[in-house]
């Protein structure tokens, strides 16, 4: 007999509707969970008591959405004491649902980052090394999911900041379409490019968060109306004559050997199970990373401005505004928001406004025209998440090039609007595991979950393989 | 203005009036307490988002429309940055690149003033400085305001007044917004420069802030005008500059700033999503706009057989003009139509508690006191007891007179009962009258009318007793 965090969340949902366990049960074993585990990787902010709820399976939320009543400080001095006026559209249907919100998870400063070092309270590790970073920015809902403290729980992707985390710490980690899931309520970061999404330890609890949290909302002008498809549906194993891109510029140089030899065993994988495998090619791919950086930073720039001290959260007062403004800013946002608030305000200010932003626009535009060209020939394409597995604490902090860089495999997706998923893929030598992406077509998640679910059946070792951090 | 021309250009702000905000549900009430009228949205709490307003763009479109601008058909939000306290966002969602309306114009009699550019954005705050401290009032944040931008083709402060009170009344007529500039709903900056006849250039423009009322914007001009063209006359240049002006000392100043060049940073606002202004809405507001004030001006001065200034009363409100138009219908006489609604029914209105609102009177009803005095079933005072009777609640005409036994007696039969008795009671102004003092008829006359309560008409009782006293 399994353990109750040895079980995915829908399995869990399944042993209390039998009776077999108590909400109540859960909710504990999972607190002591925490409890005696969290204080070793630190993924998560607050935990919150016992409430009762319909269905009772726990789901852990970044700290960059918001649950009325609750704190929300997207890690950040400038929110530290911010408490959540009203309920993101997501948590509204997680509290639909029925699910047990059980507490907040560790991010990036405003999800500004790739390693969750960026926190204003703690760094998170990784729970496969605690040497190693988890990756970010949701390395708080990767972490935690890995090292199974709660089953599932919410991230948000602006860059790869679901996908790089879960493929640091070996779990399913989604990215839907751009307008699938409202942003009603997740703090901005670069409004064009952020998502919500579910971070899993396998494909059908991805497909059950994803049946809850998709859909249109009106309060969200940019969400889609366009039907959500039960995702359950795409629980099936289904690959013959699938046809599946490699895109030539993602093997390149810099790209880790162990990585790159996890994704072609996926690829071959898929090939036995009847998919196509051939060759493709996104050219504008060596701009990515530019690209995403200024047009991320230009909006995250605006976005971040209404954190003042006038109307909420830190306020270093003083008697002349300016400077109000000025100190306020200065000890409250951490190191690494400072440098993305002045390469967006760079690169949105006159002058500069045409050879940056605008012209990363139009990048932008190419970039999104090389997927929907690669679409035409195949119906999924297949990466690595990123170019190693996770890397060491401290290692890259220094070195925000480097640190950038490490998105290399994941920003595109964001600044094409596509879905994409990164699942685990196998392990390195060192016992870190690997990630392996795929991108799909706009709105066309459920084929992602169909492949996905596809390759887990034959992999499942990658996906329940639990970190050992003291279980005996 | 004898050696200098003046170049003027207004940038009028006006709120649209909507039940609710431009981008939350939030009411719109210029009235309420401090700080009722908010929410997260319009707060700028983490993690809202804005979504467009309807009806605020169908207003903005027809208010475009009716200054005869070009429509572009494919809209935009930008985000103009900026750090204010009365700003919860820090940023402003405006148009900046590509406005609703561009190209258009106002008619001001033989002039037509061009509109270079009209836009929807969002209103901020509101800053109440205390002595020690200042507060927030957030309940103007998110109100829906357009921005409409002239050209500098106003050539005196006196013809920037006429604009303003032109555009007003369009934007009044086709129902965008109240224009109160005393309320802040309709808000004025100028631009000013001089420059001498022979010369082709522009001059130094000065920017002017702060004028609270129409007067006050022609009041500013008219300082400007004489301070720019007496530095000019000295030789000197004038410092271009923002300078606001003081109501009170009737002066402009310097604007003091920090000097720092602003740069707002504009660019797309990515929580919006492009808006299409097809033709059906564009049909759709075209048909809102109906006739505007200068057209039907022309019309009423054509049509109507009435003088300038009436003319004027008239159009200055859509609702007068339309009730005008309406009651001729049912009693064609215009000079008697004006006539009673410039005079009794404009004064009762004005009195009234809550004004325009709650006048019921139909323009048929309202007909009908004026034919009935026009008739002689009424008089002038018994007409005027009617329609203060019907305003509020446009009651049946005969019912209000037959209840009030307002009727105006003109029967001789009825009257020379009257008559009689004040003959008997009043033998000292009888003897007057006949000696020759004609006031003495005028007192006999007031003793009738006095006797029957007003009913009587006055100008049968005058020849009835001129008739007797012979």
């Amino acid at each position: 007999m399994k353990k109750i965090f040895q079980l995915g969340g829908l399995q869990i949902l399944k042993e209390i509707e039998k009776g077999n366990l108590s909400k109540e049960e859960v909710y504990h074993h999972f607190k002591e969970r925490i409890e005696r585990i969290d204080p070793l990787i630190n993924s998560f902010i607050e935990v919150y008591d016992y409430q009762s709820t319909q269905k009772g399976v726990p789901l852990a939320v970044k700290d960059n959405i918001c649950i009325q009543g609750k704190r929300i400080s997207c890690a950040s001095r400038i929110l530290s004491s911010h408490i959540a006026v009203y309920d993101a559209t997501v948590i509204r249907k997680i509290k639909q649902e029925g699910l047990l919100i059980l507490g907040t998870t560790n991010m990036d400063e405003f999800a500004f980052g790739s390693s969750c070092e960026n926190s204003c309270y703690y760094p998170t590790k990784n729970p496969w090394n605690l040497g190693k970073v988890a990756g970010g920015s949701s390395g708080g809902s990767a972490a935690a999911v890995a090292a199974r403290l709660v089953p599932f729980a919410l991230g948000s992707d602006t860059g790869g900041s679901i996908r790089q985390p879960a493929a640091f710490c070996g779990v399913v980690g989604f990215k839907p379409t751009y307008g699938r899931v409202s942003r009603f309520g997740l703090v901005a970061f670069g409004s064009s490019l952020d998502q919500i999404g579910p971070i899993t330890t396998n494909f059908s609890d991805c497909a059950y968060l994803l049946n809850i949290i998709c859909g249109f909302d009106e309060g969200d002008s940019t969400s889609a109306n366009i039907e959500v498809s039960d995702f359950k549906k795409a629980l099936i194993e289904d690959v013959r004559g699938l046809k599946i891109g490699i895109p030539q510029e993602y093997f390149q140089e810099g790209l880790d050997e162990e990585v790159r030899e996890a994704v072609f065993e996926v690829a071959k994988s898929l090939e036995k199970k009847g998919a196509k495998i051939s060759e493709i090619s996104l050219p504008h791919s060596q701009y990515a990373v530019a690209t995403y950086y200024i047009i991320a930073c230009s909006e995250a720039s605006s976005n971040l401005q209404r954190f003042d001290g006038i109307k909420y959260g830190y306020r270093k007062d003083n008697k002349d505004l300016l400077d109000l403004y000025k100190e306020t800013r200065e000890e409250g946002f951490g190191v690494e928001v400072k440098r993305r608030v002045f390469l967006g305000t760079y690169s949105l200010a006159s002058g500069y406004y045409d050879d940056y932003y605008l012209r990363a626009l139009k990048v932008r535009t190419l970039i999104r025209k090389d997927f929907e060209k690669a679409f035409s020939c195949v119906d999924i394409i297949l990466t690595p998440t990123s170019p190693t597995p996770a890397f060491g604490l401290g290692e890259k902090i220094e070195d925000p090039l480097g640190m950038y860089l490490s998105d290399i495999y994941t920003v595109s997706v964001n600044l094409a609007g596509v879905p994409a998923v990164s699942f685990p893929c196998g392990f390195t030598k060192e016992d870190l595991p690997v990630g392996a992406q795929l991108i799909g077509r706009p709105f066309e998640e459920a084929m992602l979950v169909k492949v996905g679910y596809t390759y887990e059946n034959s992999h499942k070792d990658f996906f329940e393989k639990i970190p050992p951090l003291g279980d005996g | 203005m004898d050696n200098f021309e003046v170049v003027i250009g207004l940038e009028v702000h006006v709120q649209l009036a909507t039940f609710s905000k431009i981008f939350c549900s939030c009411p719109v009430d210029p009235d309420a307490p401090p700080n009722t009228y908010i929410c997260p949205i319009c707060c700028g709490y983490p993690g809202v988002l804005p979504v467009l307003n309807k009806k605020a763009l169908e207003l903005a479109v027809r208010v475009a429309l009716a200054l005869n601008c070009r429509i572009n058909r494919r809209i935009y939000f930008e985000r103009k940055n900026y750090f204010y306290p009365d700003l919860p966002k820090n940023y402003q969602i405006s148009q900046y690149k590509l406005p609703l309306g561009e190209e258009g114009n106002l008619p001001l009699g033989e002039r037509k003033i061009r509109i270079k550019r009209v836009h929807l954005e969002e209103d901020a705050g509101k800053l109440i400085h205390k002595e020690k401290y200042s507060l927030v009032d957030f309940n103007r944040c998110g109100t829906p305001l357009l921005e409409i931008v002239s050209y500098p083709d106003l050539s005196s402060p006196q013809e920037a007044f006429r604009y303003l009170n032109e555009l007003k009344m369009v934007i009044q007529y086709v129902g965008a917004s109240s224009c109160d500039m005393e309320k802040g709903i309709l808000r004025c900056d100028a631009n000013i420069s001089l420059r001498r006849r022979e010369e082709k250039k522009l001059g130094v423009k000065v920017e002017l802030k702060n004028m609270n009322t129409f007067r006050g914007v022609k009041e500013a001009l008219e300082y400007e005008v004489t301070r720019q063209k007496r530095i000019l006359e000295e030789g000197k240049e004038v410092i271009q500059e923002t300078r606001l002006w003081d109501d009170k000392a009737k002066k402009t100043f310097p604007m003091r700033t920090k000097e720092e060049a602003c740069d707002y940073r504009y660019f797309p606002e990515p929580d919006l999503v492009d808006f299409v202004i097809d033709e059906e809405l564009i049909k759709k507001e075209k048909e809102f706009v109906g006739e505007l004030p200068y057209l039907r001006r022309e019309r009423f001065k054509k049509d109507y057989s009435l003088s300038e200034k009436e003319v004027e009363v008239l159009i200055s409100q859509k609702k007068l003009a339309d009730f005008f138009e309406e009651s001729y219908k049912f009693f064609p006489q215009a000079k008697k139509i004006t006539n009673w609604i410039i005079g009794p029914f404009l004064e009762l209105v004005y009195k009234l508690e809550g004004g325009w609102q709650n006048v019921k009177i139909s323009p048929k009803k309202f007909a009908q006191i004026v034919d009935y005095f026009s008739s002689g079933k009424l008089n002038n005072l018994g007409a005027k007891k009617v329609l203060d009777l019907a305003l509020t609640t446009d009651k049946d005409i005969d019912e209000i007179i037959e209840k009030e036994g307002l009727a105006q007696v003109s029967l001789e039969e009825e009257l020379e009962r009257f008559i009689e008795e004040v003959i008997k009671d009043n033998p000292k102004p009888i003897k007057d009258y006949k000696e020759g003092k004609r006031g003495a008829l005028q007192f006999l006359i007031g003793q009738v009318m006095r006797k029957t309560k007003g009913r009587a008409n006055p100008k049968v009782v005058s020849s009835i007793l001129e008739r007797r006293l012979k």
